[in-house]
């Protein structure tokens, strides 16, 4: 069934002649959308960012209601007892892929501002770099064992002072040389400094370690193997998939920017709204004497509605598209924040997805539906022969 | 085709203004026949564009019978009767009313998105019809690079491309000069001619209104006089409810 037998042409034209109209109109809508489509962009790239941070076959194990490995001590004979376990995957040489690994933060100065930002530094090993495949060392080389040197992620790199292959790093009263540069993509691993997890240990004179981290065997068996751990008397720890465990990181931050983002978009677009409403009650006051003849010509009303509707429709989804490739320019940038849950700073890029794009096209149109509907139904209901008199 | 083309029995109008009731029409009763071109002629107020919109079908009355082609379109509802104006009449109004961002070719078009002919067809419908009224050479224009005359050529092409039964022409000259009325009327007068067309006019020309086979006057609401025209054909005299 078509949406209305007026011609299209008709519509899109009657759009066009108003050019300025329609521009501030489909501006104003824009702008909203614009900002709308840039919050969703910033929440999904901040979960992408620390969702893709883990491995779905990784398991993190951190102490009982720690929410993050900050917070978390797992001691040596409890990190002993997990190592242990049958269901470990081993590599080639038929080692464990575990590593035990020390998570501190320590806070240094932000080439963009100058002023001090935390930043996670973790102790870790070969077999941690050989756990996060998408961790690739880029420049230099790998930290030795037993040494003062540490490789640092991308973003470490770009945003912060000292930390250039060559330079030293100083924390926890000792000099670190920086020996390497690895990319992580998107993931949180770029925003963080490794060294090895004993130096760590001994650094910050701590006498557990953070978290352990293996790969699984058999990702399938991961339930019952949490159930057994969790029950141990011996433990007092919880396991999660990697994946899930920084999904819940992300969780805090990504839901208040998407509830102070909607809020907002939500306010700016009763404006847009209103906007519209004023553009298309302008449109029916001046095309009285055209709706008068559609009508006597044999248009129906509801075809009448839906062509005004479907102007209205045109107007926003125009606005929709031209706010969504602004924002989509977005992904040029990269952000820099502190993740509140883990108090470290988290690099991340606004991600457009198809979801988005979905999301925001429908909103710029319910805008369009919502500042149409009401002088649609007027130009609707407007009676032929006072319609053909005023016009 | 038997029987008259229109058959008014006993309309009445009334409108209410401030909760007053306002008669408009009084028991106006008369028949058009096939082919009849009629005048509607009064002064302002007379209830003469009423009359008319009444016999369109764009407004109904408060009484009485309104029959086209043995319809009786008072009864229709409002949906059925915008699909029976669209199959049956062809309207010309003193301002054109055309769409200002459709060329001609795609005025006259509109009304065909009312059938099931395919765009092409459509299209065909409407060069032959801007033809009929010299304007094919003028398909591609937009209302405002037309002339008066040639705007009102194009809503007559618009009145006529459906193939109607009647055509109803409300001041079809009162907005333009002399020769270009002159040439509208001769139009009208092919329409009803050559193609048999029944036209009814509401006209305030004297001029205009002699181009009728007969002229009808309205006073306040009422028919008072039958004139017809030298050397037309006589619409039938059925005045007073018959």
């Amino acid at each position: 069934m078509k949406f209305t037998n007026i011609p299209f042409h008709y519509i899109w034209r009657n759009l066009l002649t108003r050019k300025l109209t329609t521009l501030l109109t489909a501006g104003g809508m824009a702008l909203v959308v614009f900002v709308f489509a840039a919050v969703l962009m910033l929440e999904a790239g901040l979960r992408e960012t620390l969702i893709s941070t883990g491995q779905p076959d990784n398991v993190v194990v951190i102490r009982k209601s720690a929410q993050t490995e900050v917070q978390s001590g797992v001691q040596r004979r409890e990190a002993a007892i997990v190592e242990s376990e049958p269901n470990i995957a081993v590599d080639a040489q038929g080692d464990k892929l575990i590593s035990k690994e020390t998570v501190v933060l320590i806070s240094q100065p932000k080439k963009s501002t100058g002023r001090k930002s935390n930043i996670v530094v973790r102790g870790t090993g070969a077999k941690g770099l050989a756990l996060r495949p998408q961790v690739v060392l880029t420049e230099g080389r790998l930290f030795r064992p037993g040494s003062s040197e540490v490789i640092v992620g991308r973003s470490i790199r770009d945003g912060f002072h000292g930390a250039a292959i060559g330079d030293s790093l100083r924390f926890a009263q000792r000099d670190w040389t920086v020996v390497g540069v690895f990319d992580a993509g998107k993931t949180g691993f770029s925003s963080e400094v490794w060294g090895d997890s004993e130096q760590m240990l001994q650094a910050f004179r701590r006498t557990a370690y953070s978290a352990v981290v293996f790969k699984l065997y058999d990702p399938s068996s991961f339930e019952a193997m949490k159930t057994r751990l969790e029950a141990d008397p011996r433990l007092t720890l919880e396991l999660k998939t990697e994946t899930r465990f920084y999904a819940d990181q992300s969780e805090a931050l990504a839901t208040f920017i998407k509830i102070l983002g909607t809020v907002l978009s939500i306010i700016f677009s009763i404006g847009a709204i209103i906007g519209a409403m004023i553009t298309m009650y302008a449109a029916v006051a001046n095309r009285v004497g055209e709706i008068g003849a559609l009508r006597a010509l044999g248009f129906q009303r509801r075809a009448i509605m839906a062509a005004f509707l479907l102007e209205s429709l045109l107007l926003s989804l125009t606005g929709g598209v031209v706010g969504l490739l602004a924002a989509s320019t977005m992904q040029w940038f990269q952000l820099s924040t502190t993740n509140w849950q883990t108090f470290s700073e988290l690099a991340f890029s606004f991600s457009l997805t198809s979801g988005i794009t979905v999301r925001v096209l429908l909103f710029s149109l319910a805008m369009g539906f919502i500042g149409g509907f009401l002088p649609a139904a007027r130009a609707a209901r407007m009676n032929i022969v006072d319609a053909l008199r005023e016009g | 085709m038997s029987g008259p083309a229109v058959s008014l029995r006993a309309v009445a109008k009334t409108y209410w203004r401030g909760g007053q009731p306002v008669p408009v029409l009084t028991d106006i009763s008369f028949d058009i026949q096939h082919g009849d071109f009629l005048a509607l002629m009064g002064p302002s107020g007379s209830g003469k564009s009423t009359l008319l919109n009444l016999i369109a079908g764009i407004d109904q009355p408060t009484g009485g019978e309104i029959r086209v082609d043995d319809v009786d379109i008072a009864r229709l509802s409002e949906s059925e009767l915008a699909d029976w104006r669209a199959r049956h009449v062809g309207f010309i109004f003193q301002f054109y009313n055309l769409m200002p961002v459709l060329t001609a070719l795609e005025n006259v078009e509109l009304p065909l998105m009312l059938t099931s002919l395919n765009r092409r067809q459509r299209r065909e419908h409407a060069q032959l019809a801007l033809e009929m009224v010299g304007l094919a050479e003028r398909v591609g224009h937009y209302p405002n690079e037309l002339s008066g005359g040639q705007q009102q050529r194009v809503a007559i092409a618009r009145a006529i491309v459906t193939d109607p039964t009647l055509i109803v022409a409300d001041e079809p000259t009162g907005d333009l000069d002399r020769k270009s009325a002159g040439e509208i009327l001769d139009l009208l007068d092919r329409l009803n001619g050559d193609l048999g067309k029944t036209i009814v006019m509401v006209t305030h020309d004297q001029r205009a209104a002699e181009r009728a086979h007969a002229i009808r006057h309205l006073e306040k609401g009422e028919l008072s006089a039958l004139e017809v025209a030298v050397s037309r054909p006589v619409t039938s005299e059925r005045e007073g409810g018959g």
